[in-house]
């Protein structure tokens, strides 16, 4: 039985092997390539992507253990042409420099306020550990995280 | 088109560099036309404004080596009104993209959103010798400020022609040409319309003052911001060819290692499966990136090894093994230190270490590869494209017009992606595979067989008077390099030199090279006088200094910190350092906490003021300011590689640490603007001061002195 998996509410067949990391079937197979490779190894959160919406880091993800339970990509964060509040507090803050751990920043980001609608500084501080951004522009970050944060409540989520 | 050459220094610890060649912008005008359409085009060559730049107030370099260049840009306005500028600049995250367009929309008179920028692609673009070394902004921006000015001029007396009337009368703006003596205008699309005009820079063309700029100057966000926050840009990593496979490469067990024996039978084998062996190096390229692994898998070699130094040992092996004698461009003399030490009221030597540091850009190096009629193209996040066509031109023995190098917007590079190294791996496994080829390095790739910082070793030898007045200065550099050598503080009795030393590991550039060694023993170093001296460190450094744009970040730093502070709480301590190079001035005022009992230190907060000239982006600066900071911090406290057997023992984010979200402290940039000095670049220096100003906050809290980097790894222990 080949595999199928669900990502941003479309369902694909899957043809490479059920141990292949999400990642690259993401990447390599599905044409999805906003989720980045950094480091393979759980470490970066480059890969990050939502799990029936628990943020995960889909290169320590079997393609098998994502079936049967959406996916969520960068790629399916944007909504009819309008960006999701996070995405939108990026690039207001000017969060990013070379901007490659972005998309794992964000899928962290959007994962954290479906948990905790109004984190702290010292909460995304934690939450985001485990995301690296070689750039140093953590500050901006944490700005835009918070900001995001401000606007879904006045909208009501 | 005739190139200009001008000089500029290559700094020793550049290591990865090869002699560069020189080279003629080969596209006609008439392909110009053809590629872009009609309409009205500036070239530009260099001019002796960009070597004016290197020998500004502020560049300390003292060594000579020169690197031949030919520094230019073009600029063409579309009969639709579009303007594209070109260069070979490329864009690594520092957002020069957005910079440049800036400087151009300021120049022509057009809105922002109307200029595009095609970068580093040595099809399309004039040869650059590469992003590297803070000279985007000093030698590009004006540039293309000039040919922008002369496509100005172009336009205004196209204007006049079609009215018939003088040119001086006539005013640019807005995109158009206006006569206000009738009211009447054009806009510039309407100018362009029809024309195939193109003309070389004139000789003299004025450029407008910073203190006239309306655009530049201007906090304008990044380029294609949306495109970075929805995923749609598109990394070298992430194209993705018509045919396509993946390439992986058989890497040595250790540096240095022969291979003796290799079966790849069981990999060839293997359905879709395509193994190189040329020499040492094997590859393979597959459908996909898990079959090239399992083909690689498949491979059996065996190698010979060679004994190698590891990283225990290699600080006394870089003074053991430095050159006997140094070349004169590295030695500076000045006075007599044996007579300033003799006469001095204190004196002070030490010893300071700094480690093999990686860059860890997310983005790995990767390289997409593909043969078409016998030519090579290659797309690869490399800061020098036009070095990379070179090299693959060489390796593969074509000619330089049969291979192109495209360099798409990448992820970050920090001095680390000077090299071919993946881009001449693709091209390799796709010749062979009569398709293209992706190849991607592994985080573990990324952080074995990319190229360091490299290590050093420096000795100070210092005296001051009773008053606190610096008596005499040596300083020697062991294998680290050249950069930020030079002392900005007076002294009359002075000796800088830098030992060349046998690379251990590959090495080469780094964001700020040696300066951050240096400032790194200099600051801690000055700081340990003002101790002797009695002397608050603020107090102590303005006391040595005459340089009014040093004293002035000096003073704006410690003015925002509170400097001096008292102490509130136990473990609490405050430092500060500064420093200069490539005519950019920084000063950064730190402030740690230190858990006695654990040991643990925190960067509590950290204060920046830097100047660079007039500021081309104020947005874009402070977020390369307060990076440099973070990324100053990483290899302040606890970042270093370590090494064995010709093995790197932490290759991986799990081992190698950076700064994660809990390191970085309270920040705070200050940015001075001076209209009135051309500008710098601003990649590099703000980097320099942070680990002297934390070192020194640590010696302030505990009265440890770390003389090494990283400086705790391990948090401070006690001795």
């Amino acid at each position: 039985m080949p595999i199928e998996i669900e990502v941003n509410g479309k369902r694909y067949p899957v043809s490479y092997p059920p141990d292949t990391p999400l990642l690259y079937v993401l990447r390599d197979e599905l044409q999805l390539n906003g989720t980045k490779y950094g480091c393979g190894e759980g470490q970066c959160g480059a890969c990050t992507v939502l799990i029936a919406g628990a943020p995960r880091r889909s290169c320590q993800i079997p393609v098998s253990a994502a079936t049967g339970k959406p996916v969520t990509t960068i790629e399916g964060l944007e909504k009819e042409g309008r960006l999701h509040p996070v995405q939108q507090a990026f690039l207001d803050a000017g969060a990013f420099q070379c901007a490659y751990c972005t998309s794992g920043m964000i899928m962290s980001s959007v994962g954290l306020l479906q948990m905790n609608a109004n984190p702290s500084q010292a909460d995304v501080v934690q939450f985001l550990q485990g995301n690296v951004c070689r750039c140093g522009t953590h500050p901006r970050i944490i700005e835009a995280i918070r900001s995001a944060a401000k606007t879904m409540q006045e909208r009501g989520r | 088109m005739s190139g200009v050459m001008e000089k500029f220094v290559l700094e020793p610890e550049r290591y990865e560099f090869r002699a560069a060649p020189m080279h003629q912008f080969e596209l006609a005008r008439r392909d110009f036309f053809k590629i872009l359409g009609a309409g009205i085009a500036v070239f530009a060559v260099a001019k002796d404004a960009l070597a004016e730049q290197e020998t500004a107030p502020g560049h300390r370099s003292f060594h000579n080596e020169e690197l031949p260049k030919d520094i230019d840009a073009w600029l063409h306005v579309g009969e639709d009104g579009s303007v594209t500028g070109f260069t070979g600049k490329a864009e690594i995250g520092q957002n020069i993209r957005t910079a440049l367009a800036q400087t151009v929309a300021d120049e022509l008179r057009v809105p922002f959103e109307s200029v595009r920028m095609v970068m580093a692609d040595t099809a399309l673009t004039p040869f650059d010798a590469g992003t590297f070394g803070s000279r985007t902004t000093p030698t590009m921006t004006p540039q293309l400020r000039r040919v922008a000015s002369a496509a100005r001029d172009l336009l205004i007396e196209a204007a006049a022609k079609e009215w018939n009337v003088a040119p001086a009368g006539l005013v640019a703006a807005d995109a158009k040409v206006t006569d206000p003596a009738s009211g009447r205008s054009l806009k510039y699309a309407e100018l362009a319309r029809g024309k195939m005009l193109a003309q070389n820079l004139p000789a003299e063309d004025p450029i407008t003052p910073a203190a006239q700029w309306t655009i530049a100057g201007k906090p304008i966000p990044k380029v294609d911001g949306r495109a970075f926050v929805t995923g749609k840009h598109q990394y070298t990593p992430d194209l993705l060819l018509e045919g396509m496979l993946h390439g992986k490469v058989l890497r040595p067990p250790s540096f240095g290692a022969t291979l003796t024996s290799c079966d790849d039978n069981a990999a060839k084998a293997m359905k879709g499966v395509v193994v190189v062996r040329d020499g040492d190096f094997v590859g393979v390229a597959a459908p996909s990136a898990h079959e090239a692994q399992h083909a690689l898998d498949a491979i059996h070699t065996q190698w010979k090894e060679v004994p190698q130094i590891s990283s225990k040992e290699v600080f006394s092996y870089l003074k053991q093994n430095a050159a006997l004698k140094t070349e004169d461009r590295f030695r500076k003399q000045k006075g007599s230190v044996e007579d300033g030490l003799a006469g001095a009221a204190h004196r002070l030597d030490a010893t300071y270490n700094v480690a093999y540091i990686a860059h860890a850009p997310l983005e790995p190096r990767a390289a997409v590869a593909q043969w078409a009629g016998g030519k090579l193209t290659v797309w690869t996040g490399t800061q020098r494209p036009f070095a990379n066509r070179d090299e693959l031109a060489a390796a593969f023995h074509l000619p330089e017009s049969s291979v192109r190098v495209i360099v798409p917007d990448t992820g970050s590079a920090y001095g680390g992606k000077h090299t071919s190294d993946a881009a001449m791996e693709a091209a390799r496994l796709a010749r062979a595979a009569g398709r293209p080829v992706k190849v991607v390095w592994t985080r573990e790739e990324e952080f074995t067989w990319a190229y360091f910082r490299p290590a050093g070793v420096i000795e100070i030898k210092s005296g001051i008077a009773g008053d606190g007045m610096l008596t005499a200065w040596e300083f020697h550099n062991y294998h680290s390099g050249s950069s930020g050598i030079e002392t900005p503080y007076v002294v009359a009795n002075l000796r800088t030199e830098y030992h060349a030393v046998p690379l251990v590991l590959r090495s080469g550039s780094y964001r700020g090279l040696a300066a951050t060694a240096n400032h790194f023993a200099r600051e801690t170093h000055m700081d340990a006088l003002a101790g002797v001296a009695k002397m608050d460190p603020f107090a102590f450094r303005m006391k040595n200094l005459t340089n009014p744009r040093m004293r002035a970040v000096l003073e704006a730093a410690a003015e925002s910190f509170g400097w001096p502070r008292k102490k509130t709480q136990e473990g609490q301590g405050f430092g500060v350092a500064c420093g200069d190079e490539k005519g950019s001035y920084v000063a950064t005022c730190a402030e740690v906490a230190v858990d006695k009992k654990s040991g643990a230190v925190r960067v509590v907060r950290l204060v920046e003021a830097f100047e660079c000239g007039a500021i081309v982006n104020p947005d874009g600066l402070r977020n390369q300011v307060v990076g440099a900071m973070i990324q100053g911090l990483g290899g302040a406290l606890f970042e270093a590689i370590e090494f064995e057997n010709g093995r790197i023992t932490n290759a991986h984010f799990a081992s190698y640490r950076v700064p994660r979200f809990r390191d970085v402290p309270e920040i705070e940039a200050i940015l001075l603007d001076r209209k009135d000095i051309p500008s710098a670049g601003a990649g590099e220096t703000p980097i320099m001061a942070v680990a002297p100003a934390i070192g020194n906050a640590i010696f302030d809290a505990t009265g440890v002195r770390l003389n090494n980097l990283p400086m705790v790894p391990n948090g401070l222990r006690p001795a």
